[in-house]
């Protein structure tokens, strides 16, 4: 694929910007350079918002942390809090939390996982999918499925509802709840909430199997332009449990190449920084993550639905294994990579998330008080990694003797994809636009590539200080007048 | 006359952002609602209407959005709504009417009625404290709603939204 990140004379080229994307959450936008025969010179997702999170970290209380962090995201705010918490776990000096405590979190964390992907698959994707790419713009919504396909929507609202109550009866309320703390758990769940949510769940779980092979059905009408949509190979990393099982809530790294050959394995996420290195691009406010042995070239990979059901050697749920084998056949034995199939493997994730929290209400230590883990020796330091609804989540703090946090680092999802989103959207605009006249229909395309990875941009722009920039003044002919940059270091040149 | 116990439970929704000054009026009534409990009052609290929050009326007789409004007559109105479709629709938030409107299709039947009562914000930017105005005005409108949720009919509220238009004429 011809290098489309920068044109060597853009000052000549006509702009098309998609400002701002839509059906994703946060603020974005795509820039396109085109020639007069409408060939593709240059094709870059841009994050205009910045919010400076790590920063306002700084100075707080530790205990605050888990709270604050969720107001990065009204989306998957309880992805930050139990992140947040389990580095706190550490920096606090607590041990093995105790099991009602850890099955109370993953429950939580499994019902964030429902209802995130019922809500990105069903309000945000299904109308490109279920609708057509360029059907009428104006019915190309959450509205338009339901009228056209009132059953798939009905349920799509009924599984997010359900996920959201998940939350609600784990963290005291539906967004930016309360219940993880350092150390432990500061909410049981009664046995009435637990039947509450135990009667609903066989319905969700039968529900997520109809979804799945809805995909697939709907896959199969056109193989090829589903295998093949935006597709090209990356690296793969996400968390995975001691035996390689899928594990959303804890485990250890892996990374693959495409082919799935193993980059590094069960690697212990607090050392992150030996293996990731974060890059900066002047035109963006969200960094770009690599493995630092392969290089800022060779080393960008992808995270989330598509990476985690194919690093992983199972699925540790029935039902959500057997649809992960019927996936991974398309593939002939290799990984599939087309960008379309993020939505089939997130629909696994729904499911195996539904069956997880049935056996996990089935199971008597949920209903446990002891939700306190017992204190040690204050370490000052630590790393908390979860796997977020849109991939691999990291929060690294540290704390002072007073209590404060002195450093913060996050790398959200989203960040972790963004070379992958951008390479994405260049193959869409080779694939679809490149000399062709350029219609809605056509530049939905490039959002849609977009939306497969369920980008959350408020999360992705946490940084504050970071960020290169360059302030370019061209006349009206395109000729440059003058150009202003500033390093990532601060400095101006 | 008709008395609590033989009343329709209520919901009421509130939305907004307590640190966006008077954004947060839907929230501080709603915090109000919750420490007079009402046992016939549901209260559902969140930063915007979404698709869900339909599935929230569900069981109930009476519904009430609470929300701060740019532009509302002030000090607050107080309107009956209906399901209305073709409201604009995003994954961030809804209009009551489309929340009614998506009860509709989703559970197939009538929604309960549903009123709207908007208080008159002055400033939206980021802070944790009302204006001075809004704060006022949340006095008059939490006494005006604890009238509805006392005595909660589909009769007594349309007569309250009756008189709420009238004054507005006069």
């Amino acid at each position: 694929m011809p290098n489309l990140e920068t044109a060597p004379s853009p000052q000549k080229l006509r702009r098309i910007a998609i400002d701002p994307v839509t059906r994703v959450e946060g603020h974005g936008k795509v820039t396109i350079l085109l020639d007069e025969e409408n060939k593709v010179h240059q094709v870059r997702l841009h994050i205009v918002e910045v919010r400076g999170f790590e920063k306002f970290i700084e100075g707080r209380p530790y205990w605050e942390v888990p709270v604050i962090v969720q107001r990065l995201c009204g989306i998957c705010p309880v992805s930050h809090h139990v992140a947040a918490a389990k580095a706190m776990d550490i920096i606090a000096g607590y041990g093995t939390l105790p099991p009602a405590a850890e099955k109370l979190r993953r429950l939580m964390h499994y019902g964030q996982m429902v209802q995130s992907h019922a809500l990105h698959f069903f309000h945000l994707a299904s109308p490109d999918l279920l609708l057509g790419f360029d059907s009428d713009l104006t019915r190309r919504n959450i509205m338009g499925v339901l009228a056209d396909f009132p059953e798939i929507a009905k349920q799509g609202v009924f599984m997010r509802k359900f996920g959201q109550e998940v939350i609600h009866h784990t963290a005291g309320k539906r967004i930016h709840g309360t219940g993880a703390i350092p150390g432990g758990m500061n909410k049981a769940l009664t046995q009435e909430e637990r039947d509450l949510l135990r009667n609903g769940v066989d319905q969700i779980v039968e529900w997520a199997i109809g979804s799945v092979r809805m995909i697939e059905k709907l896959h199969l009408t056109n193989p090829r332009f589903y295998n093949h949509f935006a597709e090209f190979g990356t690296n793969m990393m996400g968390l995975v449990r001691s035996d390689g099982a899928m594990d959303l809530y804890h485990g250890g790294l892996r990374a693959t190449d495409a082919g799935k050959k193993i980059i590094f394995d069960h690697a212990d996420y607090s050392q992150y920084d030996r293996m990731l290195q974060e890059g900066v691009k002047p035109w963006s406010y969200m960094k770009f993550p690599y493995i630092k042995s392969l290089g800022p070239e060779h080393g960008w990979y992808k995270v989330g639905p598509l990476a985690r059901v194919q690093i992983c050697d199972f699925i540790p749920s029935p039902e959500a294994e057997s649809e992960r084998k019927k996936m991974m056949a398309m593939g002939e034995g290799r990984p599939v990579h087309g960008t379309l199939f993020y939505h089939w493997a997130r629909l696994i994730e729904l499911l195996h998330a539904a069956e997880v929290i049935r056996d996990l209400l089935d199971d008597p230590e949920i209903l446990g008080k002891d939700l306190m883990a017992d204190k040690g020796p204050w370490r000052g330091e630590g790393v908390g990694v979860i796997e977020a609804p849109r991939g691999t989540l990291f929060h690294h703090y540290r704390v002072d003797k007073d209590d404060l946090v002195t450093f913060c680092n996050l790398i959200v999802s989203t960040t972790n994809n963004n070379q992958a989103m951008n390479e994405a959207i260049r193959a869409v605009a080779l694939q679809y636009l490149d000399g062709c006249e350029i219609t809605e229909g056509l530049l939905n395309h490039i959002e849609v590539a977009i939306r497969a990875y369920d980008p959350c941009l408020s999360c992705a722009t946490h940084a504050l200080g970071q960020m290169p920039l360059e302030v370019s003044l061209q006349d009206a002919a395109g000729a440059m007048v003058s150009r202003l940059c500033r390093n990532s270091d601060g400095a101006i040149v | 006359m008709t008395t609590i116990s033989q009343t329709p439970w209520v919901v009421v929704l509130g939305w907004g952002n307590i640190t966006r000054s008077d954004d947060g009026l839907g929230p501080l009534l709603l915090e109000r609602v919750r420490r007079a409990q009402l046992q016939h009052v549901t209260v559902v609290e969140d930063f915007q209407l979404q698709i869900e929050h339909a599935l929230d009326l569900q069981g109930h007789g009476l519904a009430l959005f609470a929300d701060a409004a740019i532009g509302s007559l002030a000090p607050f109105n107080f309107i009956q709504t209906a399901p209305l479709a073709g409201v604009t629709i995003s994954s961030h938030s809804l209009a009551p009417e489309a929340v009614l409107d998506i009860y509709q299709r989703v559970i197939g039947e009538t929604p309960p009625p549903a009123f709207v009562l908007s208080v008159a914000g002055e400033d939206f930017s980021v802070g944790d404290c009302l204006s001075p105005a809004a704060a006022q005005r949340l006095e008059l409108a939490w006494d005006f709603l604890l009238q509805l949720l006392q005595f909660p009919s589909l009769e007594n509220w349309q007569a309250a939204a009756k008189t709420i238009a009238g004054a507005q004429l006069s």
